[in-house]
């Protein structure tokens, strides 16, 4: 293991280490609790300059006012209808394309997984006025569907390889060993590959929720309305709106972390597990 | 029909179950990159008809000022943003241990990554906000002015980056985290046996094994690096005067905002962010394609 295990140093750098871990942890997260403080705090103590010291009083009022004032309630609505089919559908789709890259050879296996894997890393702009054009002629601009036709396209692309990497792992005796026995190319992938895909498929389910949830620039290209507006584009109309009372910005903002870092802490042994695919051989 | 099914499913099915995905990545994706290019010799605003005017929307680019600095901006971005792949690891290394209570503060420094761009933007404005801010307060406590970060043409830049490297040294610290853990044993056993510790079995012994990690962080910091959209949008929305302004921004503001429809225009800019990004994509396609065809 590598540095030398603490428990192996002297005293002194032990407790040293857990001095500082706890230190280090601080200055690391110390805007986001500054941000989660000043959510807490009362109004009149802004207005004050009371920014740093003890709140006067803890304010969840903040919170309600968030969901009282503004359409916050309804953005996180929009950001649900908007993020649950997009994982069904990328799912669904890459589940499919990485069984026939990573079972099958076939002529132009290789240049097709690579188109994945290059579309994936091209900038949003050189996308954003063909997509935005075609969006308004199939009637779809401002609509929950328009932005998740898109979304579901375009991370395809790192689900194709992720999932296509995860099957190359599986045992191909097990496939073999079905096709011997007369079984139907459709029915292998449904009846054998499938089930033993669920930890990919829950550790990329967890991730695309991440990514759609977060995502911020093409909801504010193919969408304008407050009925419509996941909470990441809403977010920032709200902080345009809410000049200077942080408290309620601050708020928002924690409202609108929550859900994927909900989902973060329940699922994290599959989070980290999709984010570092490929970080060992 | 069912006959030539039996007959044929081995060499049919990989098509079946490709083209769903297919069909939309390239409706979505491949198409749309050769549109933009198309569309970078138009002269369009959105509606009405287009015109064919050859390379002028290039031509202009040469002397558009706000094209030049936000080229300027990328390549600031760029260079900074590999900061987070040595801070990653050192960051790693810090939290390789096993003591008590070490897997919290694990996602606890991986916390960052999590929560969306624009929440890190709001974040970070308010932490450099004027006045109030906590970085004024700390600067104006040791030098007597403060300054407002995000206010100022010389710093607005750092300001953002700093908060762009935040989530970002979070996600190269994790992808080291599972690097360091998979590090063989035996071989830093044997290189303690001869001697070897602290930064020569570091640079002699540990980054060559942490290699596959290394790459994955190379690859989604640089796609970091030029994607930059959100923090700029949140932050400054380019400003002030523009000094902000990377390609992707910039581009937007040709194309869609308040600015003006030019869309040709804006595909221009679009496709010189792609040809820089290319230069990466094929280094990265061809290191892949190394690895997949030698196994």
């Amino acid at each position: 293991m590598f540095p030398r295990p603490i428990e192996q140093t002297s005293r002194s750098t032990q407790i040293m280490y857990k001095v500082a871990l706890p230190i280090a942890l601080f200055i690391w997260l110390f805007p986001l609790l500054g941000v989660a403080l000043t959510s807490l705090r009362p109004a009149s103590d802004l207005a004050q300059g009371n920014y740093f010291g003890m709140p006067s009083s803890i304010a969840f009022e903040n919170y309600a006012d968030v969901f009282r004032n503004s359409a916050i309630g309804q953005y996180i609505l929009n950001s649900f209808k908007l993020t649950i089919p997009v994982v069904i559908g990328v799912v669904a789709l890459s589940t499919m394309t990485g069984f026939a890259l990573g079972i099958y050879k076939f002529r132009g296996c290789m240049a097709v997984f690579f188109i994945f894997v290059a579309g994936n890393f091209v900038p949003f702009q050189i996308l954003m006025v063909p997509v935005r054009d075609m969006t308004v002629n199939l009637g779809l601009i401002n609509t929950t569907a328009g932005l998740g036709l898109f979304h579901i396209a375009f991370q395809t692309g790192f689900c194709t390889l992720f999932m296509r990497n995860f099957i190359k792992g599986l045992p191909f005796e097990l496939i073999e060993a079905a096709r011997v026995e007369g079984v139907s190319e459709i029915k292998i992938f449904w009846y054998i590959v499938v089930p033993l895909m669920r930890p990919a498929i829950a550790a990329l389910s967890v991730l695309v929720f991440t990514f759609i949830w977060n995502e911020y620039f093409w909801a504010t290209v193919l969408t304008t309305s407050a009925s419509i507006q996941p909470v990441t584009a809403g977010l920032n109309s709200l902080n345009g709106q809410y000049v200077a009372q942080w408290q309620l910005v601050s708020a928002g903002s924690i409202i609108a972390a929550l859900p994927p870092v909900l989902m973060f802490f329940l699922m994290q042994k599959h989070f980290i597990a999709g984010l570092t695919m490929g970080a060992v051989k | 029909m069912s006959a030539y099914w039996k007959t044929n499913q081995r060499r049919l099915a990989p098509w079946l179950f490709l083209a769903p995905g297919m069909i939309m990545f390239a409706v979505y994706v491949i198409i749309p990159i050769f549109q933009s290019m198309w569309l970078s010799f138009y002269d369009w605003d959105g509606l009405g008809a287009k015109t064919w005017i050859g390379t002028a929307n290039y031509v202009e680019l040469f002397d558009d000022e706000a094209f030049t600095k936000s080229l300027k901006n990328n390549v600031l971005w760029l260079v900074l943003f590999m900061l987070a792949v040595p801070i990653g690891l050192f960051m790693a290394i810090f939290l390789n241990q096993t003591v008590r209570g070490i897997r919290i503060y694990k996602s606890l420094f991986f916390f960052p990554f999590v929560i969306s761009q624009v929440v890190v933007g709001l974040i970070f404005s308010w932490f450099y906000a004027p006045n109030f801010g906590l970085l004024y307060q700390v600067i104006e406590f040791f030098t007597g002015t403060g300054i407002a970060v995000l206010a100022d043409e010389d710093y607005v830049n750092y300001g953002i980056i700093a908060a762009g490297l935040w989530p970002q040294i979070a996600y190269v610290m994790i992808l080291y985290l599972t690097g360091l853990n998979n590090v063989a044993a035996d071989q830093i056993e044997a290189a303690r046996l001869d001697g070897a510790k602290g930064w020569k079995m570091l640079w002699y012994v540990i980054i060559p094994q942490l290699r596959p990690a290394t790459f994955i962080a190379v690859v989604v910091t640089v796609i970091g690096a030029l994607r930059s959209f959100d923090l700029v949008s949140v932050m400054t929305t380019g400003g002030p005067y523009g000094s902000s302004r990377v390609l992707s921004y910039y581009m937007y503001e040709q194309a869609l905002s308040e600015y003006g429809y030019r869309m040709g225009y804006g595909a221009a800019i679009a496709v010189v962010l792609f040809a820089i990004m290319m230069i990466f994509i094929s280094g990265f396609i061809w290191k892949m394609w190394r690895d997949e065809t030698e196994r």
